[in-house]
């Protein structure tokens, strides 16, 4: 009985919280992520390092969205730093549900950045936003920080080539 | 007359660069040049004030950055434990107002004053120290170093392993760099990286 109980209390939770995990979006690991990172579907990676609390972040998604539908051959990436700061994945969750991401979202579990930083990009000071922008083809990686003006992405890609 | 075009050219050519490329910023054993900012009490704080310590914290931070909030009270607690061992804190804000409208002085003087802060807090307003130092997050701290009459860059990075909770950090980098220094020994981790928010530069 008292199982039961907690089983509806659980569920009541899980119901409050706004449930729903977005199809497009999960939660992975370091290892995942560079291992997604380094494969080789011949389409062109753009990885965007972001955060729901960070508004350059929020201004410069728009861009990226739109490469992601617009742009063939080109893979857009949208890995959340929010589970840095704040456990709990819901509100990423419903950010991507409320704002229709289509993009993959992929949110980083790894505590302790000083220690992983490096094997992402060696010249990221960790603020965000940045994005890196990878051509297994060629081989050819660029990395900015900061926010992307319009027409960033496309001086980026053409560089990859 | 083609020198001189020459010259045009590479002076072109320099200015150029010098927009483009990033500040390299202060590295680790760089000597610090004085810099000169308003408090938000209204008077003007140097690092030269400070020349009678063994060194300072100085941090880069901000009121908005969640990684700053999450920060705050471990801030205010670094300088109660270390400005009497001759380590006190200063504060410096880089943030462009009109891209962070909560980072405006006036807001600065509220979060000092909500806060009770008993350290400077600094408006850096046109940028010019943070690019010094190459200051790219917030909170990112510099410690400095008396060697003579010069500050020294003696750390560079995050305050310690764990943004979500104070507790659950197994590294204190800053404070263990401090210890370090006070018992006259080599810093133990001189340079860290931490996920934050990027200082809002202009025409960055």
């Amino acid at each position: 009985m008292r199982k039961l109980l907690w089983f509806a209390v659980l569920n009541l939770a899980w119901f409050e919280s706004g449930g729903q995990t977005p199809s497009n979006a999960r939660i992975i690991n370091l290892s995942e992520l560079t291992s997604i990172m380094s494969r080789s579907t011949g389409n062109v990676m753009v990885v965007n390092f972001w955060a729901t609390w960070c508004a350059p972040c929020i201004q410069e998604l728009p861009l990226l969205e739109e490469l992601n539908t617009s742009a063939e051959n080109v893979d857009v990436l949208l890995v959340s730093m929010d589970l840095d700061l704040d456990p709990d994945p819901q509100k990423v969750y419903r950010f991507v549900t409320r704002r229709k991401l289509q993009s993959q979202v992929l949110l980083l579990n790894e505590k302790d950045p000083n220690s992983w930083i490096d094997r992402v990009e060696p010249s990221w000071s960790g603020a965000l936003p940045a994005t890196l922008v990878i051509n297994p083809q060629t081989g050819k990686r660029i990395f900015v920080e900061g926010q992307l003006k319009e027409g960033k992405l496309q001086e980026m890609l053409a560089r990859v080539r | 007359m083609k020198k001189k075009k020459n010259l045009l050219l590479l002076t072109a050519a320099l200015a150029a660069l010098m927009a483009f490329t990033p500040p390299r910023g202060y590295e680790l054993g760089d000597r610090v040049e004085n810099f000169k900012l308003k408090n938000v009490d209204g008077k003007m704080v140097s690092l030269a004030d400070y020349k009678d310590q063994k060194g300072v914290i100085l941090i880069f931070d901000c009121n908005t950055c969640p990684y700053s909030k999450a920060y705050n009270d471990r801030i205010i607690a670094l300088h109660k434990k270390y400005e009497p061992k001759g380590f006190p804190v200063i504060t410096i804000n880089a943030n462009d107002p009109n891209m962070s409208p909560g980072d405006s002085f006036d807001e600065m003087v509220a979060r000092a004053k909500s806060k009770n802060y008993t350290f400077p807090y600094l408006f850096d307003e046109t940028q010019e120290v943070a690019r010094a130092f190459g200051a790219t997050n917030t909170p990112h701290v510099y410690l400095l170093a008396k060697s003579g009459n010069d500050f020294v860059v003696s750390y560079i990075g995050a305050i310690d392993n764990s943004p979500q909770k104070a507790d659950a950090a197994d590294k204190r980098y800053v404070e263990d760099a401090i210890e370090a220094l006070l018992a006259g020994k080599a810093v133990p981790t001189q340079k860290t990286r931490a996920v934050g928010c990027g200082i809002k530069y202009r025409n960055a």
